[in-house]
């Protein structure tokens, strides 16, 4: 039983059981079954590598398409900031602004200058008394899908704030029904626009108990398209932009640690590293820290699946178009001396233990011996031919009652030659 | 079947960088028993304190961890240098790391005192110029 939908998905037709997806996943949540990548629901954590390391092609992240939407009377955009990496040239960002408003958009919502709320509510919470340190980023879906699955003793780390497309979602409807009495609440749509598929999963299942304020997810790749034709037309712009250095920086990997103005932080990117760094932290084994800043894509969310040009070169253009920018736009004022309880999460959904073998622990220790032994039959060369991604895994797979014993090739073409061996001894004896 | 699980790891002395790896296959096969996170959690930290420890001071060994029912009990064997003061050795802050071990981040000294501090029980047999043989109950 399980209800979490992801927006990863595969194209049969496309898929070749090739099983390049299923050792790269970092969480063994695919196998093959009958010639087919398939993805484990529960242990998917929505990071997006077997999109990037398909050969074919045949996986992709899910979102909806803009003309599906045009109903909304009022449609306002929330660009991620990594959208303002993706163009060659760009000299200001108001030019993109521009570009959603002639695309169909009535009105747009920077995630950027949420992000520097963000920011400066976190400086604010970090000097709570009695926090658990190193305070760990909310912003990736993926780290805290990982760790609610895989890390709970962290749990209380994660920074209790809600990341910046939530923020700019409250936001932005508010403006809205402020500015526009004239219109019914279900007549304003909130679309964000996406680097990244793990917030589409989080938005269509919301977390730990919380809906989404994002009505419609839009994938940034589509958006891009669409606004390269509309910008060409160079209309001027009449938005502006209301972020700063510190939201546009938010793009990338290290971008919301350094603008906290506090030295002592971490920042990691790709998924792998991501995963060190958070069983360092749980051993213990990390010098203090103030602040921890994970991203599951390398480079940060400009390198996003669904983004169209690669991190290092977003990066270089986004700290080009940031380089006239103020440090920030958004500020806390005077009075503001605790973060709003809107914006509070509750934190992450309840730990469950999704990978263990079976609900009683005799048992799982019976499974886990029988395990042992039959990996001592496999040859330990994690071939991934049976479908499964490692021989270890194979073996588990075949205790849980999940694959079939006697698929491993290997293991019956040694079994093939011993039997042609014997056959020849027998007939020597004759 | 047996009535306790082993898991069994070879701690590579020459390689620093891949430090660290015993525990974390631990904590994954843990997982998979369905225990605690609290008691995977002191599991790993006496198992990563120990691993490292004979990595830097003692050129590897043989890690043991043996699942029962009731407890656990991480056994690490080394052929290292022995501990000369373990009294001394056990105290906060005491390390005879050298330079570049620190460099990368270890030898704060407080890798015994948080694997007594995570364990229910902690024995060390020492002989200088022989080895060192920690073991270290965890109980549930
Ligand atoms: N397996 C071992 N073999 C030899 N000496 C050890 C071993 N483990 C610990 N020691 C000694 O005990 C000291 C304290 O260990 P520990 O508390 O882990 O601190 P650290 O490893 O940071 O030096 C070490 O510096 C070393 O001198
Ligand atoms: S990488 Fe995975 S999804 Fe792509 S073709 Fe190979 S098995 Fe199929
Ligand atoms: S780094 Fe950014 S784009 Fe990548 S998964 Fe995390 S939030 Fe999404
Ligand atoms: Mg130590």
């Amino acid at each position: 039983m399980n209800s979490y939908r992801h927006s990863v998905v595969l194209d049969e037709e496309k898929c070749t059981g090739c099983t390049t997806c299923i050792r790269r996943c970092p969480t063994e949540a695919i196998r093959i079954l009958n010639g087919k990548a398939n993805i484990d629901t529960e242990r998917c954590i929505d990071c997006g590598e077997c999109i990037r390391v398909c050969p074919h092609k045949a996986k992709k992240a899910m979102c909806s398409k803009l003309e599906h939407y045009m109903h909304y009377k009022w449609k306002v955009a929330l660009p991620a900031p990594a959208l303002f990496g993706q163009f060659n040239g760009l000299e200001d960002i108001d030019e993109v602004l521009e570009g959603l408003k002639s695309i169909g958009f009535d009105e747009i919502y920077e995630v950027a200058k949420a992000a520097e709320m963000v920011t400066a509510y976190t400086r604010m919470y970090l000097k709570t008394d009695h926090i658990k340190k190193p305070v760990i980023s909310s912003a990736c879906p993926v780290i805290s899908r990982l760790i609610s699955l895989r890390f709970p003793y962290l749990k209380d780390n994660v920074l209790p704030i809600m990341p910046p497309m939530e923020i700019a979602a409250i936001k932005a409807r508010e403006k809205a029904e402020r500015e526009h009495p004239e219109l019914k609440p279900k007549e304003i749509g909130v679309f964000f626009i996406t680097p990244c598929a793990a917030k589409v999963s989080y938005i269509r299942n919301g977390y730990g108990g919380f809906k989404s304020n994002v009505d419609v997810v839009i994938s940034l790749s589509d958006i891009y398209f669409m606004l390269l034709s509309a910008m060409k037309r160079g209309n001027p712009p009449t938005v502006n932009s209301e972020a700063g250095m510190i939201g546009i920086g938010w793009a990338s990997s290290g971008g919301e640690a350094t603008a906290l103005l506090n030295d002592s932080y971490l920042s990691a990117d790709g998924i792998e590293n991501c995963i060190q760094v958070l069983e360092s932290i749980e051993n213990g084994n990390i010098p203090q820290l103030e602040f921890v800043e994970l991203n599951a894509c390398i480079g940060g969310c400009v390198g996003g699946v669904m983004t169209i040009e690669t991190p290092f070169i977003a990066k270089t253009r986004l700290q080009t178009v940031r380089r006239y920018l103020p440090v920030s736009r958004n500020f806390l004022s005077g009075e503001e001396a605790y973060v709003p309880p809107e914006f509070i999460t509750d934190g992450l959904p309840e730990y469950k233990p999704i990978t263990r073998l079976s609900d009683s622990m005799g048992q799982s220790m019976r499974m886990m011996a029988e395990i042992q032994q039959l990996r001592q039959t496999l040859p330990g060369i994690d071939c991934g031919a049976c479908g499964s991604p490692t021989c270890r895994a194979f073996a588990e797979d075949v205790v849980r009652g999940r694959a079939a014993d006697g698929r491993c090739c290997v293991v019956l073409q040694q079994q093939k030659q011993q039997n042609t061996y014997a056959d020849s001894m027998k007939e020597d004896e004759i | 079947m047996s009535e306790h699980l082993n898991f069994h790891y070879n701690v590579d002395g020459e390689n620093f960088v891949s430090a660290g790896q015993a525990s974390v296959q631990v904590k994954k096969n843990l997982r998979e028993l369905g225990l605690p996170p609290e008691v995977i959690r002191r599991v790993s930290i006496a198992m990563y304190e120990g691993e490292i420890n004979m990595v830097i001071h003692a050129d590897g060994g043989v890690a043991d961890v043996d699942v029962y029912e009731d407890k656990i009990v991480i056994t690490l064997d080394d052929r290292g240098p022995g501990i000369k003061d373990v009294a001394l050795a056990m105290q906060e802050g005491y390390s005879t790391a050298t330079d570049s071990v620190r460099s990368l981040g270890f030898g704060a000294g407080m890798g015994l005192p948080n694997m007594k501090r995570y364990t229910d029980d902690m024995r060390i047999d020492t002989t200088v110029g022989v080895g060192t043989k920690i073991t270290m109950t965890i109980n549930f």
